[in-house]
């Protein structure tokens, strides 16, 4: 484990956080209480200033971190953690029970590398909104509405990544849940948007549960060993004391025992599969493309959906201890990474398809994390933000210029109308094909390394190969994308072809600088095998950074040999795949035709997601329903304890009164002072006895 | 003038405030009828006085109460005693801890947004309407206060007679239906307290040697003959030779029976959405907001303490049928169409939640459960102040009836959302704080409970976001909800002012986390010094302060 970090405080790290909050609170109580729109300058300004301000403040941060303004050179001194406890916000209970969350940020170098992806990438697609969001007019306010939720977004996003606690994470990582919901639902005038939107919250809910409950157990864990522990470092210090309980199983679980560490672990992957979308809870991302394209780019590619990562990095210490855990992790994410993968080779919708590709990618990220490479699951966070987020800011201008057109079958030919577009696209997608030296190149290969030598993970070789199978699959479905899209016959309806052409500056300057770090963000994480073939002294900057957080294994024994093999592996894979759409989508289109009665079938089965919302749809959503409305609403509530037991007491009472009772009501005063006679005796006797 | 008066009934002044004011306008509005020879005062004369009376009080609660209460110093607080039939053992006879503190704020609270709210829902009787409002908020708070058992059970019953008459005068087309209903249900469960409660009252006058309902001893001037009530000794069994009807066992169990109605726990829970769907907004607040909460609060106050042992062995059954409550009930508001009910139904699943802290025995999950109380009373008093506005504009509940209210209503729906994700307990927001309080007790005292409640946060999203997207979202098909206004000034302030504590509950809640904690603390004591060592002396006291 790291070294003791050295804890500095530092007031500024709240103003992060704080800046782009007060923006979105600001902006969105006049618009939804007070229905003040400001001018969309205005907007604009705040919104995108507020985000750069974050920026500004991360980078101050980062800066005081590496000790840049220290005097004493960075080797020397033990690793900085930036700490900002505000006040505690839930703080109930006493001694070795006592559960108290601060309201406390800190800022260590895996908290900062998720903040300036956050907030640099995040001010890119401020800005790249501004344009995307200009035509649209659909609704009152609506641009107020949208900065205001994206900003929203930004802050709840930095919660999520500074928090110094569980509970406080958790309000992030719930933030984030509600502003995709708001943004996926941005349009809410269609039915299906609305629909997806609830549709991620919902879903998101089911990972929720184990977040939850993995906060539960933990605490108790720890608090039953007399040492109650929220904040992480707490936890990191005292974890290890209870790492090695072990939890009876109930009898319908199987019995027999499960590791604590396991268990907790396990608990917590299930937020995570729900928010990075891995299986079996991937369904709701696909949907999310309703919202609005930046919204896709920020939320659905770049950031949101990794915060899964995030956390099982930052709680890295607990799957180290965990090891049944990081086989569930791995597996997940390795066969997440290739269904996945195979579902975005059958998608038209241009958004769908990068949905996908998101989720594969994530499925790398997991893979990674299950091998224990956790710092190599950061890097390929990093430089899939990049280019993910320029590939769907690239669809996204695609689908300005065709004015609202996301069906690829209607494309075609573009790349003489949005030269600009095409050129940056093609670099996002050489990046997340792994073409030698470009971004995606590097963090891929330390991924499928990792696995190679992974030895200690049942079935590392069948992973490995998954790997690489997701990397032939991923070049397949890339350039088919880029091909469908922009090269062959424009396919687009005449009346608008006449006005293509790259959409204004604001989108594209941003696709530019996006570009350039999807081609070099490489450098960051240049892994060492090859930052001494080019003579690079500081190679895997970001690995060595992150030393300080999470454990970095041993370097793998790698010589020219292995290497050419790991990367010839990968790269025969991402040739094959690129050939073969090359040959089905611009040598030869005709071949797609005479496949058709080989491939049909697989092929929709693909395209409809090996129907999965089907069924689930069939097998949990609707027997619930049902089972509410027909037995519990109608069967037990309305008749069973209503009628049945409610009124029909109610009615008996009633019968008892008409045939029974009434009898004694006689109005004769014979048999009164008969009936008063016999209860003075009675009283009589009882008092006697 | 005044000063020492006020100072030393403080909790007097805030319970009677509205009750005085309402005997007031009705006598001013005889005098003005008889003088004027006119109808009496008109409505909004009535309104703005019960306005002004029931904000007072509000400020009342809030500087008096609130800020007076000293969080650091344990027991109840602002006490005042005075005879009233001192030959029975029954007195005036108040208090609050941190628990009734914030239950009386609650209170004290949601009345002034409730008329608010409601200024011109009521059209006919509605000066009637305001004294039967006024009159129940004074019952229900000298419910909150209430130290003495036999006070406590009259101003339980009390309490039932405006809502009965509020569900039954201005409620909707099956009103007499839902009253009875109503009235039955809680009478019921009451009969059989009240029986209880002689039995007690009769072991505590063998034991203490004089007939005495204080449920905790009185520090005062003047020594108190007898003992306390929490002072008797009950048999927890019938081991000790007691006959079986006085033993903690079934003692609690017809307590249990009269709370667990109110709450309402599954299976008693039938009356309330009924009663929601008929009663008007005002009632609906109400109900929800403050009456429900009265079954926990008589478990914390009484049932638990009288009965230690016996709340210990009801543990599991009560845990069973909350978590019952919460899965149940989420699953039968999923498949609402009426929107009220769809609230109505939530409530049994947040109850249910409530029901589950209280359960727990442990510090943290009593003291998520008070907190609970105070947010759903909030988001869900909100809840039924939005849907009241909908309604008084379209004329229906009905989900299917509405879609797309967020172009013409922006501001509706964004007040909507908020209250439906406070509701759903989204961090940040009151609810949050207090479920997951509830959770962590709750795996502390049975972790598999945890787990099965943890689904109701699951199922609360379902069913709230399903509401919420056939309201709000999607196109504006039908035509009669095209001209639809939004919310006006006066709306937007009431829900408004119910959106305030619900932020800052979820952002910052020590301040009633750390008074409510030390009276939890002090409850959970007393059930053990009561079960171990029945000759200890209580934990509970009560001060006089110094009168003037």
């Amino acid at each position: 484990m790291p070294a003791d970090p050295q804890w500095i405080e530092d007031a500024l790290l709240r103003w992060i956080v704080f800046v782009p909050l007060g923006t979105a609170l600001a902006s969105g109580l006049l618009l939804a209480v007070f229905r003040r729109t400001l001018s969309s300058s205005l907007v604009v300004w705040m919104s995108c200033g507020s985000v750069f301000a974050s920026f500004g403040l991360s980078s101050l941060s980062f800066a005081k971190l590496v000790g840049l303004f220290g005097e004493v050179p960075v080797d020397d001194v033990p690793p900085r953690v930036l700490i900002d406890t505000l006040y505690t916000w839930v703080g109930v209970g006493v001694g070795n029970s006592a559960f108290s969350a601060d309201l406390a940020f800190r800022y260590d170098a895996l908290s900062a590398v998720m903040c300036l992806v956050v907030t640099g990438v995040g001010f890119l697609i401020h800005v790249y909104s501004v344009g995307y969001m200009r035509a649209d007019t659909r609704d009152d306010g609506g641009l107020q509405r949208f900065f205001c939720y994206l900003n929203l977004f930004i802050a709840a996003m930095l919660v999520l990544v500074l928090a110094d606690n569980l509970l406080l994470m958790f309000l992030g990582w719930e933030g984030v849940g509600l502003c995709s919901y708001l943004l996926i639902g941005f349009w809410y005038g269609d039915r299906q948007n609305a629909y997806a939107g609830s549709k991620a919250f919902i879903v998101n809910r089911i990972g929720d549960f184990g977040f939850i409950v993995g906060i539960l157990l933990l605490f108790w864990s720890m608090a039953d060993a007399g040492q109650p522990a929220v904040s992480f470092r707490a936890i990191e210090a005292g974890f290890g004391s209870v790492a090695s309980q072990t939890l009876a199983l109930p009898g319908w679980l199987g019995g027999g025992e499960i590791g604590l560490a396991t268990s907790i672990g396990l608990c917590f992957f299930l937020g995570a599969v729900g928010k990075s979308a891995q299986l079996p809870l991937f369904v709701w991302l696909p949907d999310a493309m309703a919202g609005p394209t930046p919204v896709s780019a920020l939320i659905h590619a770049a950031t949101m959906v990794t915060a899964g990562v995030y956390m099982a990095v930052r709680l890295s210490f607990l799957y180290e201890a965990a090891p049944g855990a990081l086989v569930v992790i791995a597996w997940t994410g390795g066969v997440t990474a290739v269904f996945a993968a195979l579902l975005a080779t059958a998608q038209n919708d241009i958004k769908k398809v990068l949905a996908y590709s998101t989720i594969s990618q994530l499925g790398y990220m997991f893979l990674a994390v299950g091998c224990g490479a956790y710092a190599i699951a950061i890097f390929h966070l990093v430089t899939h933000a990049f280019f993910k987020a320029l590939l769907f800011m690239g669809a996204g201008a695609v689908i300005v210029a065709t004015h609202h057109e996301q069906d690829m079958r209607r494309m075609g030919g573009l790349r003489k109308k949005l030269k600009l577009t095409y050129w940056v696209m093609v670099a996002g997608v050489l990046a997340i094909c792994g073409f030698p030296g470009f971004s995606g190149f590097f963090s891929k290969d330390e991924i499928l390394t990792s696995v190679f030598f992974a030895h200690e993970l049942p079935g590392h070789v069948a992973l490995y190969w998954m790997g690489v199978a997701t990397a032939g699959l991923t070049a397949f479905y890339m350039f088919r994308l880029l091909f469908l899209t922009f090269h062959g016959k424009t396919r687009l309806p005449r009346g608008r072809r006449g006005e293509l052409d790259d959409p204004e500056d604001t989108m594209m300057w941003p696709l530019q600088i996006l570009a350039v770090l999807a081609v070099l963000g490489g450098i960051i994480g240049l892994p060492q095998f090859w930052g001494d073939r080019i003579g690079v002294a500081e190679s895997n900057s970001l690995g060595h950074f992150l030393a300080s957080v999470v454990r970095l294994g041993e370097p793998h024994a790698l010589d020219a040999g292995v290497v050419a093999q790991l990367v010839g592996g990968v790269l025969a894979a991402s040739i094959t795949g690129f050939g073969l759409a090359y040959v089905l989508y611009i040598s030869r289109p005709g071949l797609r035709e005479k496949l058709e009665p080989v491939l049909g079938v697989p092929r929709r089965v693909v395209a409809r997601r090996f129907y999965v919302d089907e069924l689930y749809d069939a097998v949990f959503v609707r027997p619930l329903v049902i089972f509410s409305d027909r037995v519990l609403s109608r069967g037990i509530d309305a008749g069973l304890i209503d009628g049945r037991l409610v009124m029909g007491s109610a009615h008996a009472v009633r019968g008892l009164a008409a045939h029974v009772l009434k009898h004694l009501q006689s109005g004769l005063a014979q048999a009164y002072l008969l009936l008063m006679l016999a209860g003075t005796v009675a009283l009589l006797a009882y008092l006697v006895t | 003038m005044l000063g020492p008066y006020v100072d030393a009934y403080l909790i007097s002044w805030v319970v009677f405030l509205p009750l005085a004011s309402g005997l007031l306008l009705l006598v001013a509005n005889s005098v003005a009828g008889f003088l004027l020879r006119s109808n009496g005062l008109p409505k909004v004369v009535w309104q703005v006085i019960a306005m002004s009376s029931t904000s007072l009080t509000f400020v009342a609660s809030l500087f008096g109460l609130w800020g007076r209460f000293d969080p650091e110093e344990t027991g109840y607080q602002l006490v005042e005693r005075v005879a009233w039939l001192p030959d029975y053992g029954i007195h005036y006879f108040v208090g609050v801890d941190g628990i009734s503190l914030v239950l009386v704020l609650l209170t004290s609270f949601l009345m002034p947004v409730v008329l608010l709210a409601s200024w011109n829902e009521i059209d006919r009787w509605s000066r009637s309407y305001l004294f039967f409002m006024l009159a129940l908020e004074t019952a229900m708070l000298g419910t909150f206060v209430s130290l003495n058992l036999f006070q406590f059970y009259v101003l339980w019953e009390v309490m039932m007679i405006p809502m009965l008459f509020i569900i039954g005068i201005w409620g909707g087309p099956r009103r007499i239906y839902a009253a009875t209903k109503f009235f039955l249900f809680t009478v019921s469960g009451s009969l059989l307290m009240l029986v209880a409660l002689v039995i007690v009252y009769r072991m505590n006058f063998e034991q203490g040697g004089a007939l005495n309902f204080d449920l905790v001893r009185f520090v005062g001037h003047a020594p108190v003959p007898g003992v306390p009530l929490l002072d008797t000794v009950i048999p927890a069994t019938t081991e000790s030779g007691a006959p079986w009807w006085q033993t903690q066992l079934w003692l609690f169990g017809a307590f249990a029976l009269a709370f667990g109605i109110k709450v309402p726990m599954v299976p008693f829970h039938t009356w309330l959405p009924d009663a929601h769907v008929e009663a008007p907004t005002g009632g609906s607040v109400i109900l929800a907001g403050v009456l429900l909460k009265m079954g926990a609060y008589g478990f914390l106050r009484f049932a638990l303490p009288l009965f230690p042992d016996a709340a210990l062995a009801w543990a599991p059954w009560m845990t069973g049928l909350a978590l019952v409550g919460i899965v149940y009930g989420s699953l039968v508001a999923m498949v609402q169409r009426d929107v009220k009910k769809l609230v109505a139904y939530s409530s049994i699943a947040h109850l249910g939640f409530v029901m589950l802290g209280v359960f727990a025995l442990n510090l943290q999950g009593v003291t998520g459960a008070v907190l609970q109380m105070v947010n759903h009373g909030l988001a869900t008093g909100a809840l039924f102040v939005l849907v009241g506005f909908i309604y008084a504009r379209r004329r229906t509940r009905e989900i299917a009836d509405f879609g797309g209210l967020a172009r013409p209503m922006p501001v509706f729906a964004a007040l909507l959302g908020f209250v439906v994700m406070a509701s759903i307990g989204l961090p940040g927001l009151g609810g949050f704080v207090g479920e997951f309080l509830i959770l962590l007790g709750s795996f502390g005292a049975d972790p598999w409970a945890a787990v099965i409640a943890t689904t109701g946060v699951v199922l609360a999203a379902a069913y709230m976001l399903w509401m919420y997207r056939r309201v709000v979202f999607g196109p504006l098909d039908k035509p009669e909800n095209r001209g639809l206004i939004d919310l006006d000034l006066r709306e937007r302030v009431a829900v408004g002012l119910l959106a305030l504590p619900i932020v800052w509950i979820g952002v910052n809640p020590s301040p009633l986390l750390r008074r409510i904690e030390p009276s939890v603390s002090i409850l959970l004591q007393e059930m053990e010094l009561r079960r171990s060592h029945d000759e200890i002396p209580s934990a509970f006291e009560a001060r006089s302060q110094e009168l003037p």
